[in-house]
């Protein structure tokens, strides 16, 4: 019965209504990937040359002779990883001491780490700005990467979940003799693979796509990530000479992401069901 | 048992805690003291007090700035949850169908801004853009959606609802997921139809997730940036500028940085107070449903 109730009430016209909107949702897409198959000069002031053919891959053959490009795409790559790998440690680290062990101030610390989730990035970024030049961290992986570890979601993302892990099986080891690491490495750890794999994802498509911070703090091309060099190439090109090899790039761009997002699908619905929503 | 208090757990959070609080805390505070000074790129700069904040109020550009930010979030914000909550209800099924469709309409979520701006140019372009060769293939003059002044914000909010609404639409996908399935059951039996269905159950056990999506992308959407910069560079004639542009162009443009602080304050206050009126009002709401 409910099953009817649930499954049965989309009709013809709301079918009509969601292949309408998947094909918005797609032509800019499609209208993309066909102008990056085109020669640039067939597009100059004929941008509808897109919808015939010949199609070709020279746009992408310039991206990959060009060695600007492929750099950005490493510092993207190192920068997201990093950032990452640096998030998950210092999460489970966090999470572990603020939901498991008893320390003098425990309480008011979470809390102090609480507030960060209401501080919009706008709020500090001068600042921030200035203390990375003191540092002399501007254009330098560290200097892209340390901003991202601030991840006040993160710790409480973590802390939540390890409450959740039965405190029976830390009491146990503990009476075996092993200490608070030996328990957060060997038991503990593992068991949070689920929430590691879901905060990774979420990491690592936020650190990829951020632009707001790598635009002020990588100034040199050769440290551009991938985004903000786009950026840059999108100013240089508005005369709209080099159409199709910039949408060659933006295709380029998108390509990791979007093959993390294919992997990893199941993982971000089934995370948002389980976290977002309490 | 385990719970002697013992100070040795500190170590585990200290590493976290140092970071949070020299790379977030203190810029923080620091943000706070330079607002209250006029600081430029090469001086050490000097106390004014509230002077920054006297010469916002009467700034025009950074008024025009915040009208502007209010709009185009206006624009977005209902029009996205209606389209993501209308989605959610059509998708929320088994099949590989659904599956794909959710597939697709979350799949612009996962492009940085940078690309959305670049996709969305020449889609918006009148003489190079798809719109406007559709426009011509209809026989209508194209529009000029990013140099007209009435036009451009509706052009960002429309980049901005097809950027965004994957993201909203998983939230109250997940929502729906958490309705038991007897309260469908219950309705049933009391034929209930379609309508009735919707409005007296479904509707109101999502009330937290559409909280929770408005709270989330008003405060997104008051810090919208790059759509405005890369699209149209705030123009025309400032009519696309908002707050965060503001910010950044007074910071980075013209190092006036006490200035921009102060800017940078001011939006953060409007943030918060926006966000906690929005959490009160969620209370309100769920006392009055627990408490009919």
């Amino acid at each position: 019965m409910a099953a009817k109730v649930l499954r049965n009430g989309l009709g013809p016209a709301g079918w009509a209504g969601l292949l309408a909107g998947a094909a918005i949702m797609l032509a800019p897409l499609v209208w993309t990937l066909l102008l990056s198959l085109k020669n640039n000069a067939e597009l100059i002031g004929h941008s509808e040359a897109a919808l015939r053919a010949p199609y070709t891959l020279q746009n992408y053959a310039a991206i990959i002779g060009n060695s600007l490009t492929l750099r950005w795409l490493l510092n993207s790559t190192i920068v997201a990883l990093g950032t990452t790998a640096g998030v998950l440690i210092l999460a489970s680290l966090a999470g572990y001491g603020f939901a498991r062990l008893d320390f003098p101030l425990r309480k008011i610390l979470f809390v102090f780490v609480l507030i960060g989730l209401a501080i919009p990035s706008q709020a500090v970024i001068l600042p921030q700005h200035q203390l990375f030049s003191w540092a002399h961290l501007h254009n330098s992986y560290p200097g892209l990467i340390l901003p991202g570890l601030i991840a006040p979601f993160g710790v409480f993302f973590m802390t939540t979940y390890m409450r959740g892990i039965p405190r029976e099986l830390d009491e146990a080891a503990m009476l075996d003799g092993a200490s608070r690491w030996t328990i957060f490495w060997k038991i503990i750890l593992p068991l949070t693979k689920p929430a590691q794999s879901t905060l990774a994802v979420f990491t690592f498509l936020g650190s990829w796509n951020d632009y707001w911070w790598p635009l002020i703090s990588a100034t040199r091309s050769d440290m551009y990530t991938l985004t903000v060099g786009l950026a840059a190439a999108q100013m240089n090109y508005a005369q709209t000479s080099g159409l199709g090899y910039l949408m060659a790039q933006a295709i380029f761009a998108s390509f990791p992401i979007f093959i993390v997002y294919i992997i990893f699908q199941k993982q971000i619905v089934r995370a948002m069901a389980g976290t977002a929503v309490r | 048992m385990t719970s002697a208090r013992d100070w040795r757990g500190f170590l585990f959070v200290a590493p976290f805690l140092l970071l949070y609080s020299v790379i977030l805390i203190f810029p923080l505070l620091r943000g706070l003291w330079l607002s209250l000074n006029q600081v430029d790129l090469f001086g050490a700069g000097h106390f004014v007090g509230a002077g920054n904040y006297v010469r916002l109020a009467r700034d025009p550009v950074f008024g025009a700035s915040l009208v502007q930010t209010f709009e185009v979030t206006l624009m977005i914000v209902p029009a996205l949850t209606v389209i993501a909550l209308a989605l959610a209800l059509a998708l929320n099924r088994g099949g590989r169908g659904a599956a794909l469709m959710r597939g697709i309409f979350f799949s612009s979520a996962v492009l940085s801004v940078t690309i959305v701006t670049l996709i969305w140019r020449f889609m918006l372009a009148p003489d190079a853009g798809f719109l406007g060769f559709a426009a011509k293939a209809f026989g209508v003059e194209p529009l000029p959606f990013l140099s007209d002044e009435h036009l451009v914000l509706p052009a960002l909010a429309v980049t901005t609802i097809w950027w965004s609404v994957g993201f909203p639409m998983l939230l109250f996908l997940a929502g729906l997921q958490q309705i038991p399935e007897d309260m469908y059951e219950a309705a049933a039996l009391d034929n209930a139809g379609r309508w009735t269905t919707l409005w007296r159950i479904t509707l109101p056990s999502l009330r937290r997730t559409v909280v929770l999506v408005v709270m989330l992308q008003t405060a997104a959407q008051l810090q919208l940036f790059g759509q405005s910069q890369l699209l149209t560079a705030g123009g025309p004639s400032g009519a696309s500028r908002t707050a965060v542009l503001f910010l950044f162009e007074t910071a980075f443009g013209r190092w006036e940085l006490g200035y921009a602080s102060a800017a940078a304050e001011v939006l953060f206050l409007i943030i918060l107070a926006v966000t906690l009126t929005q959490y009160w009002a969620t209370g309100r709401a769920t006392a009055a449903q627990d408490g009919r």
